[in-house]
C-alpha cells in the first residue's frame, strides 16, 4: 500500500503507522463521562470508506488523515492533520 | 551407460555443445550441457524416474518442463546449502550440481514405503482425520512421528545458510510479466513509447513459449525475431530486462513482488554476491504477459514415468535437443497437441499413435499421419501399463465401445491450457469460464493490471502479438508517455479448437494433483461426504496445497468435482488465489536482516569507551547499555553490582543515561500544551526548574514517566523513558496536531543530539566542580534540587546541567552534544580519579531505583494507574489532561486495587524473586487468594539483603504485615513482610544536600 503524504509525496506503507478511526472527536473538558467512554471505546466496524489517522513516523512525523477504502485499500484522499506543520490553527 | 546422453538429438537446441557440465544426481555422474536445466539434462541421459510420490511412493518422472512441475522435486545442492523440493525442471545446470531424489527409502529404485501402495484403500481423502484419531494419546506418539517420516517432502539443510538474500525497491512506468510473445511486444510498445519499463522473466532465456514451439513473425523465425526485439529492448535506455526473476505477488497501490534467482545457476554465489534479491516493483501499470499452463487428462496411470505434458515435450526436443522417448504416443483434445507429432517427425522420432479424445482431426493433420505412417484413434487412454523403468504399453478405448493398444515408450498429454490466472486474481478476482477454450480467464483483475496474450486465454500467435503489443502500449499512455510505438509484431493465428475432456473412467489410481497424491475417486469421494464447496474440496483432500499450488491439477479436481455433482465448471468455480506464485524461500523476504543484522542497533554516546573497560553490554530495545563493569578478581555480576552501588553512595560515580527520549518543546503555548498531557501542571513551573511528571493514556492508565525542565519561558526540555521514546513522540505529536491544534508548540526529537550522564554520590559536587567553568555556582542556593539550566564548562563547551536524582543520592544529570559524549565520559574518569570516581550501569541503577521505591517499567505495565504507583496525588483537579476522566472510573479508584509497596523476606538470607504471588498467611495458594505479585527485585547492598517492589491488593494499608510470597514456577513459598516502598533515605535528606 503506498499513501501520498501531502509533504513528502508518494511514500511507502512502512513509514506510517496506523491508528484508527479518526471520525470521533476528543469531548470537551466539561463533557460528561458517558461522552469520553464513547471517545474512547466505541468504534464503528466499517466496511467500505473509513476516515482513519496514519503517522508518518518514518517521515516528517505529520499526523494524517486517510480517506481508505477498507474493502479495496483504495485510498481517495489524504489531508495533514489540523495542526500538522508548522502552522497554528486559528493563527 | 550413464553419463552418454544417449538421448540427445544429434542437433538443434538452445544448449551450447562445447561446453559440457558434469552433475550427480542420486550419486551417479552425468554430462549434460550449458543451457540445460537439471530436467533437460536428465532426459538427455535417459532418467526416467526422478523421484517417489508424497503418499503412495509411487515412481514418478518428469511431467513439465517449466515451474508448474509436481514431481521432479529434488534436493539441490549438499551440506549447509541443501534446498529440498527443487523443481528439476526449473533449476539451471552448473558444472558440478549435485542433486538427490526425495521421498524414497532406501533408494529411488527400491522404496520400502511403496508398500503404501498396497494398503491404498486407506489413504484416500481424508485419512488422516478419519484413520488418526483414536487414540488421542497416541497422536504424538506414534502416528505424527510415522507419518512425517513416510510423508514428507526433502529434507531442510538443519544449519545455518551460509548464503546473503538481498531485498530492493525498483520504480517503473510499466511492469510486464514474461517475455514470450506478448510479454516481448507488449515490452516493445511500452518501451518504444518512452515508458520505464521493467520486463520480468523467471527463465534464464527470453522468449517464453516461442523456445519451444518457434514460429514465424514478421516474416522471421521466431528464435531471430526474439533476438531481434531484445536487441531493440536492450538499446531502448529506460527498459529494464529481469531475467530469472518471477514476479510472485500483487499488492496495494502498484506494488508487486518478485524474486529474483541471482545465482542459483552458480555452485556459489560469487563473493561478495547474493543468492537471491526480494524485488518489491512500484509501477503504475502492470501486462501480465504469464502465459499459460498446458494441462493434464486424469487416467488411470497418468502418472507413469515417460507420461509427460506435450508442450513439455516440445521444450525438450526443441529448446534442449533431449528426446523424451523414442516412440512417443499423443494424446490430446485439442488442436495444439498435435504440435507434438509434427515436432517428434520433425526431430526424427517416430510417432506411435495419435489418440484425439474430438470427434474430427483437420485434414492437414490426417495428412501429416498417413505421411508419418502412425494411426489416428478416436477415443481415450484408458490404462499405461508400466513402472519404474517408464510406459510400455498404452491402452486405448475407442469411441463406439471398442479398444486398442499401443506400444510406445513415451506418452504426451494435452488436455487444453489453462491461463496462469494467479497474478491477476490477487485481489480476490475469480476468474471467469470461457466454453470456446475450456478454460477460466482473468477477471476481476488488480487496479492498474491488463492481462494479455495466453494468459488472457488468446492461445494464437498472431493474437498473443497484438494483445501484448495493445496492452503495453495503452499501459504506456495511462503512464503518461506518448512516443511514437512504431508497427506492431505480426504472425499468422493457428487454429484452437477443443473437445473438453478432463478424466477418463478406468481402473487404477488416475492422479489428479500428483504432487499430493489426490485421485479422481479422492474428488468422488469428498463430493459423497458433502465437501462439495471447491474450498472444502481443497482441504479435505489437499488438493492444490502442495509447493506447485495446483498449477497443473486445480482445474481439473474442480471440473471432475463439477461433473459428479452434477453442475458446471464456472458453478463451481475456483478457489481464492493467493500469493506466492512460486515458493519463495524465507531467507529472501528477511534479506541482509538476520543474527545481528536483525535489527538496528543504537550506541550510547560513550559506547567505545564502555567497550574499553570491558563493560558488560545488555540489549534495551534497541540499544546496548552497559550493564555493570566487572573488575579483575569479581566473582560474579553481583558482586560487580553491589561495588558500583557502594561506591555511589559513599562516593561519586556516574552512568550514560543518553538512552532516554529526549524532546524539545519549544512555543508560547508550551506550558499549556504540557499541562495537558501530563496529570500535574507544568505552565506553573519556573524557569531553571525541572519537574517529576507523570502521563496517562486516554483510559486513565500510566503511560509514560520522566522528568521535564523549564528553560526558558517558551522552552521545555522533556524525558521519557527509553523504552517508550519513540511512542512518545508519536503521541505528543498526535496532541499537538490532531487534538490541540490551536496550541502555539513544536515538538523536536533531540534523543540523538545529546549525551546525557548522571553523577551521583555525595562528592558528586567535587566532581563537577572540576567538569565545570569556576564561575558557575553549584552551591545548594545557587543549584538546588531540581534545578535546570545551562551551563559553560571549563574550555568553554556549554552543557544543560540538571539536578535530578533517580538513585536518592545528591546527583547531577548533565547533558552535552552527543559528539562530545565519548569525551565527557572520559574527562569524568580523569577529573574523577581523586574522588574514586566510578563508572555504573543499568543493574546499580535498578539497584538504587528500588532502593529509593521509585517506580519503572515492571511497575508502569499498562495496568497501573497513578493511585496504584502511589501518586495520585500528582493529578491535577484544576485543568483537563489526557486521561482525566476515565482515571476516575469506579474499578481504577476502588480501595482494593492492587498498588506499590515494598517487599522483603523475614529470613534476610532468603533471595526474592520476581514474579513470586503474595497469598495471605494461612490460605491457600491459588487465584482466590492471589493478592499480587513482586514486580522488581534487587539485592540491596545497604540493607544487606534483597529487597523488592510489588502490587499487592490494598498494599500501602498494609505494612508491616507478614504474607507468604508463593512462586510454583521455581517450587519456592517463603514469607515476607509487606514495608515501605522506600526502603533507602526516606525523607529525602540525601538528595537535597
Amino acid at each position: 500500500m503506498r499513501i501520498t503524504c501531502p509533504f513528502c509525496g508518494e511514500r511507502e506503507l512502512g513509514e506510517f503507522t496506523y491508528l484508527g478511526d479518526a471520525k470521533p472527536q476528543r469531548p470537551s473538558a466539561d463533557a460528561g463521562e458517558d461522552a469520553v467512554y464513547d471517545y474512547v471505546y466505541l468504534r464503528d466496524n466499517i466496511a467500505g470508506v473509513m476516515s482513519e489517522h496514519w503517522y508518518h513516523g518514518g517521515g516528517c512525523r505529520a499526523w494524517l488523515k486517510v480517506t481508505r477504502n477498507t474493502l479495496t485499500h483504495e485510498i481517495s484522499a489524504v489531508e495533514a492533520a489540523a495542526g500538522a506543520g508548522a502552522a497554528k490553527v486559528g493563527a | 551407460m550413464a553419463g552418454d546422453q544417449a538421448n540427445r538429438l544429434t542437433s538443434g537446441g538452445l544448449i551450447d555443445r562445447s561446453t559440457a557440465l558434469s552433475f550427480r544426481f542420486d550419486g551417479e555422474n552425468f554430462l549434460g550441457f550449458k543451457g540445460d536445466t537439471l530436467a533437460s539434462a536428465l532426459v538427455a541421459n535417459g532418467v526416467k524416474l526422478v523421484g517417489r510420490s508424497f503418499k503412495y511412493h509411487r515412481p514418478r518422472g518428469i511431467l513439465t518442463a517449466g515451474s508448474e512441475e509436481p514431481n521432479a522435486l529434488v534436493e539441490l545442492r549438499s551440506g549447509a546449502r541443501r534446498e529440498p523440493n527443487t523443481k528439476a525442471t526449473t533449476a539451471e545446470l552448473y558444472e558440478g550440481l549435485e542433486a538427490a531424489s526425495q521421498n524414497r527409502w532406501p533408494s529411488l529404485n527400491f522404496d520400502v514405503m511403496s508398500v503404501n501402495q498396497l494398503f491404498a484403500p486407506i489413504f484416500v481423502a481424508g485419512f488422516y482425520y478419519k484413520t488418526f484419531m483414536w487414540p488421542a494419546k497416541f497422536w504424538e506418539a506414534i502416528y505424527e512421528p510415522a507419518i512425517r517420516r513416510a510423508a514428507g517432502l526433502g529434507r531442510a539443510a538443519g544449519v545455518s545458510d551460509p548464503d546473503h538474500y538481498d531485498k530492493a525497491w525498483a520504480h517503473c512506468d510499466v511492469v510486464i510479466v514474461g517475455s514470450g510473445p506478448a510479454g516481448l511486444a507488449a515490452a516493445l510498445a511500452a518501451g518504444r513509447s518512452g515508458a520505464r519499463v521493467i520486463l520480468c522473466e523467471e527463465d534464464f532465456v527470453l522468449g517464453g513459449r516461442l523456445l519451444a514451439n518457434g514460429g514465424t513473425i514478421d516474416g522471421l523465425p521466431a528464435a531471430e525475431w526474439v533476438a531481434r526485439t531484445v536487441a531493440e529492448l536492450e538499446a531502448l535506455p529506460d527498459v529494464r530486462i529481469m531475467t530469472r526473476t518471477t514476479l510472485f505477488g500483487v499488492y496495494d497501490g502498484g506494488t508487486y513482488g518478485a524474486i529474483e534467482h541471482v545465482n542459483d545457476h552458480l555452485p556459489v554465489p560469487p563473493e561478495h554476491q547474493v543468492r537471491q534479491r526480494l524485488w518489491r516493483i512500484v509501477a503504475r501499470r502492470c501486462v501480465v504477459a504469464a502465459g499459460a499452463i498446458e494441462r493434464p487428462i486424469v487416467f488411470a496411470g497418468n502418472d507413469t514415468p515417460g507420461v509427460m505434458m506435450a508442450s513439455a515435450m516440445r521444450s525438450y526436443i526443441n529448446r534442449y535437443a533431449a528426446a523424451p522417448a523414442r516412440r512417443i504416443a499423443l494424446f490430446t483434445n485439442n488442436e495444439d497437441g498435435w504440435r507434438t507429432a509434427e515436432t517428434a517427425i520433425a526431430a526424427g522420432l517416430q510417432v506411435a499413435a495419435v489418440i484425439d479424445a474430438r470427434p474430427d482431426v483437420s485434414p492437414a493433420h490426417r495428412s501429416l499421419a498417413s505421411k508419418g505412417g502412425f494411426p489416428v484413434l478416436h477415443g481415450s487412454v484408458s490404462a499405461v501399463d508400466g513402472g519404474k523403468t517408464g510406459v510400455r504399453k498404452i491402452s486405448v478405448s475407442l469411441t463406439g465401445g471398442a479398444r486398442a493398444e499401443v506400444e510406445a515408450d513415451g506418452l504426451a498429454v494435452s488436455g487444453g491450457w489453462n491461463p496462469a490466472v494467479g497474478p491477476t486474481s490477487y485481489h480476490r478476482g475469480r476468474p471467469k469460464w470461457r466454453d470456446d477454450i475450456a478454460a477460466f480467464v482473468p477477471d476481476g483483475v488488480p487496479p492498474g493490471m491488463a492481462a494479455a496474450g495466453a494468459a488472457n486465454g488468446a492461445f494464437g500467435l498472431g493474437a498473443c502479438l497484438r494483445e501484448g503489443f495493445e496492452a503495453g502500449a495503452a499501459a504506456a499512455r495511462d503512464a503518461g508517455r506518448s512516443g511514437n510505438i512504431g508497427s506492431m509484431p505480426a504472425a499468422d493465428d493457428e487454429i484452437f479448437s477443443i473437445t473438453p475432456l478432463w478424466h477418463v473412467a478406468g481402473k487404477g489410481k488416475a492422479f489428479v494433483d500428483q504432487q499430493h497424491d489426490v485421485t479422481a475417486s479422492d474428488v468422488e469421494l469428498a463430493q459423497r461426504e458433502g465437501f462439495q464447496s471447491v474450498e472444502h474440496l481443497k482441504r479435505y483432500t489437499t488438493l492444490g496445497m502442495a509447493t506447485d499450488q495446483g498449477k497443473t491439477s486445480n482445474v481439473a479436481g474442480l471440473a471432475i468435482m463439477a461433473a459428479v455433482s452434477g453442475k458446471s465448471i464456472p458453478e463451481t468455480g475456483t478457489t481464492i488465489y493467493r500469493p506466492p506464485y512460486v515458493p519463495v524461500a524465507i531467507g529472501a523476504f528477511a534479506g541482509h536482516h538476520r543474527d545481528e543484522n536483525f535489527h538496528a542497533t543504537r550506541l550510547t554516546p560513550s559506547h567505545h569507551w564502555a567497550a574499553e573497560l570491558g563493560a558488560v553490554f545488555v540489549d534495551t530495545g534497541l540499544w546496548k547499555r552497559a550493564q555493570w563493569y566487572p573488575r579483575a578478581g569479581e566473582k560474579d555480576w553481583l558482586e560487580s553490582v553491589t561495588r558500583e552501588v557502594k561506591a555511589v553512595r559513599s562516593g561519586v560515580g556516574f552512568c550514560d543515561v543518553s538512552t532516554l527520549g529526549k524532546i524539545d518543546v519549544h512555543g508560547p503555548d508550551a506550558g499549556a500544551f504540557l499541562d495537558r498531557v501530563y496529570i500535574n501542571a507544568f505552565s506553573s513551573l519556573a524557569v531553571g526548574k525541572g519537574r517529576y511528571g507523570l502521563m496517562l493514556r486516554e483510559d486513565g492508565i500510566v503511560y509514560d514517566d520522566g522528568t521535564t525542565s523549564r528553560l526558558a519561558e517558551d522552552h521545555y526540555f522533556l524525558t521519557t523513558t527509553t523504552a517508550k521514546a519513540g511512542l512518545v513522540m508519536q503521541h505528543l505529536e498526535f496532541c499537538r496536531q490532531v487534538l490541540f491544534p490551536e496550541l502555539d508548540v513544536q515538538l523536536t526529537s533531540v534523543s540523538d543530539q545529546w549525551a546525557q550522564f548522571s553523577i551521583a554520590g555525595p562528592k558528586t559536587r567535587d566532581l563537577l566542580q572540576e567538569i565545570v567553568d569556576p564561575a558557575e555556582d553549584l552551591s545548594n542556593e545557587g543549584f538546588p534540587f531540581m534545578g535546570a539550566r545551562e551551563v559553560k564548562l571549563r574550555g568553554g563547551l556549554k552543557a544543560r546541567l540538571f539536578r535530578i536524582s533517580f538513585s536518592g543520592e545528591m546527583a547531577f544529570e548533565i547533558s552535552v552534544p552527543a559528539r562530545h559524549g565519548e569525551a565527557m565520559a572520559r574527562n569524568l574518569m580523569i577529573a574523577g580519579e581523586p574522588f574514586g570516581v566510578t563508572p555504573y550501569g543499568t543493574e546499580a541503577l535498578g539497584v538504587m531505583r528500588i532502593e529509593k521505591g521509585h517506580v519503572a517499567g515492571p511497575e508502569l505495565n499498562g495496568t497501573t494507574t497513578a493511585g496504584d504507583l502511589g501518586l495520585g496525588k500528582m493529578m491535577s483537579t484544576k485543568k483537563d489532561f489526557i486521561g482525566r476522566v476515565m482515571a476516575r472510573r469506579e474499578a481504577l479508584v476502588a480501595p482494593n486495587r492492587q498498588v506499590v509497596v515494598g517487599i522483603k523476606p523475614t529470613d534476610k538470607a532468603r533471595r526474592l524473586r520476581s514474579g513470586a504471588h503474595i497469598i495471605p498467611k494461612g490460605e491457600t495458594p491459588g487465584p482466590e487468594n492471589d493478592q499480587g505479585y513482586v514486580t522488581s527485585v534487587c539485592f540491596s547492598p545497604v540493607l544487606d539483603q534483597w529487597i523488592g517492589l510489588g502490587l499487592v491488593e490494598r498494599g500501602r494499608e498494609r505494612i508491616g504485615e507478614i504474607v507468604r510470597a508463593h512462586d510454583p514456577l521455581r517450587s519456592e513459598d517463603y514469607d515476607v513482610e509487606l514495608c515501605n516502598s522506600v526502603f533507602y533515605d526516606p525523607d529525602g535528606g540525601r538528595q537535597r544536600g
